[in-house]
């Protein structure tokens, strides 16, 4: 048995990761899922937004923020097709904490119908993930 | 026969449309090495999904649920939705023509079918505008630097219509982006999903692996076609614009290379005539001196 794992993610701009990893965290939309070599075959939808880490081969860990998407474990390699995604280094965290803000008082104003309420939850969950993944400690 | 003066004036301005085909191609080349890295990267999430697709399909077909499911049902093309992806832009040579005599073709094809086109860019727009052709969507301006939201706004009506059964199949008509020099008409079936993998891919043997499935299989193929038909539709347009691009270079160079020779033998024509006018000037001092002497 190997003891890495091939990590892919794409998202449909980009291929973000390709490397080998001990270890990846995923956000499946029933909760998070731990993927260490040897896996067995699975698929899953992933959270509408929420933080991937993985432990690249040689030990440093990073972080994600992933909205969206799917996961394929299959043999030695993990396939994480994102909606859309951004690596920790790329979130401009100012920008995310006042998106949040504004989803939040978006979700709040609802009672008037001012917003679609599935538009606006989901721009809460995108902005909650990029807060989340900017400030995961590493 | 024409004076000094007018062919000067010529070769100045073909001259002129040199330096801009010259520079028109320039910006192309730029804009192509942009829109090409774009497609790259672009393949592989839309060939991943293809794979995961295939899996997915098989193993929602056992599901006792699967004959409820639209995007499973083979159903007859009564109703067929076209998404012809055309550039915005011309001064591309044949590119866009191509394109719409494809599209042409493609309805002569089916005649008992009744068809909707969803055109994307300004060329194909304007084409079918003039005509009698049921537009069901029209889209310009996108395709100089298309997003994905940008392929999901036109993916969503698409989803729909199939979805309601409005429409039974989904054709797209692209240019695919093959290099500089060619790129390849592609008429591909978009909906019902035909899954025979194209050659030499690696889809097949994976289809009998027993996943885990988190989800039903088919809660998750309800997920996962609707973005599948959004990655079809955001590749081909961006297959499209480089492939405008390139086209646009290739048209561009030719251009500039048949001003070249135009101006060549122009200047020959007026050497030429210069020539005429002078030994007619000699000639003429020639025998003046000699009446005189």
């Amino acid at each position: 048995m190997a003891d890495t794992l091939l990590f892919q993610l794409v998202s449909p701009e980009r291929l973000l990761v390709e490397t080998q990893v001990t270890e990846v965290q995923i956000p499946a939309r029933e909760g998070y899922i731990g993927v260490l070599p040897g896996h067995a075959p699975l698929l899953s939808e992933l959270k509408a937004g929420g933080v991937l880490t993985y432990r690249a081969a040689d030990g440093v860990q990073k972080v994600v923020a992933v909205y969206g998407g799917f996961v394929e474990v299959l043999g030695d390699r993990v396939r994480v097709l994102a909606d859309s995604a951004e690596n920790r280094e790329e979130i401009d965290v100012t920008a995310a904490q006042k998106a949040l803000v504004q989803a939040t008082q978006d979700m709040n104003n609802m009672q008037g119908g001012a917003a679609d309420p599935a538009v606006a939850m989901d721009e809460a969950m995108r902005a909650q993930a990029r807060v989340d993944a900017a400030s995961a400690k590493v | 026969m024409p004076s000094l003066i007018d062919f000067r004036r010529r070769i100045r301005s073909v001259k002129n449309t040199q330096q801009i085909t010259k520079a028109m191609k320039m910006v192309s080349a730029a804009k192509l090495r942009r829109a090409q890295e774009r497609v790259i990267a672009a393949r592989p999430y839309a060939a991943r999904m293809r794979e995961m697709l295939a899996n997915l399909s098989q193993a929602a077909q056992s599901d006792e649920r699967a004959s409820e499911s639209a995007w499973l049902a083979q159903r007859e093309p009564k109703n067929i939705d076209l998404v012809l992806v055309t550039s915005d832009k011309g001064l591309a040579g044949a590119f866009n023509s191509n394109l719409i005599k494809a599209s042409q073709r493609f309805i002569a094809e089916h005649p008992g079918a009744k068809i909707s086109l969803t055109l994307v860019g300004r060329k194909g727009r304007d084409f079918y505008k003039r005509r009698n052709a049921e537009i069901v969507g029209e889209y310009v301006n996108i395709l100089a630097k298309p997003t994905y939201a940008d392929a999901a706004g036109v993916a969503k009506e698409i989803i729909r219509r199939y979805r309601a059964g409005e429409t039974d199949a989904v054709y797209v008509i692209n240019n695919d982006f093959k290099s500089v020099m060619t790129q390849t008409l592609s008429v591909m079936q978009l909906l019902p999903v035909n899954l025979e993998a194209p050659a030499g891919a690696t889809a097949a043997p994976a289809a009998t692996l027993d996943y885990i499935y988190e989800q039903s299989p088919l809660d998750m193929l309800e997920q996962l076609m609707p973005r599948y038909v959004e990655v079809a539709i955001f590749r081909s347009m961006l297959e499209t614009g480089a492939a405008e691009h390139a086209a646009r270079m290739t048209a561009m160079d030719s251009a500039s290379s048949n001003a070249k020779d135009v101006i060549e033998a122009l200047t020959l024509y007026m050497n030429r005539v210069r020539q005429a006018a002078i030994t007619k000037e000699i000639i003429e001092v020639v025998s003046g001196a000699a009446a005189a002497g």
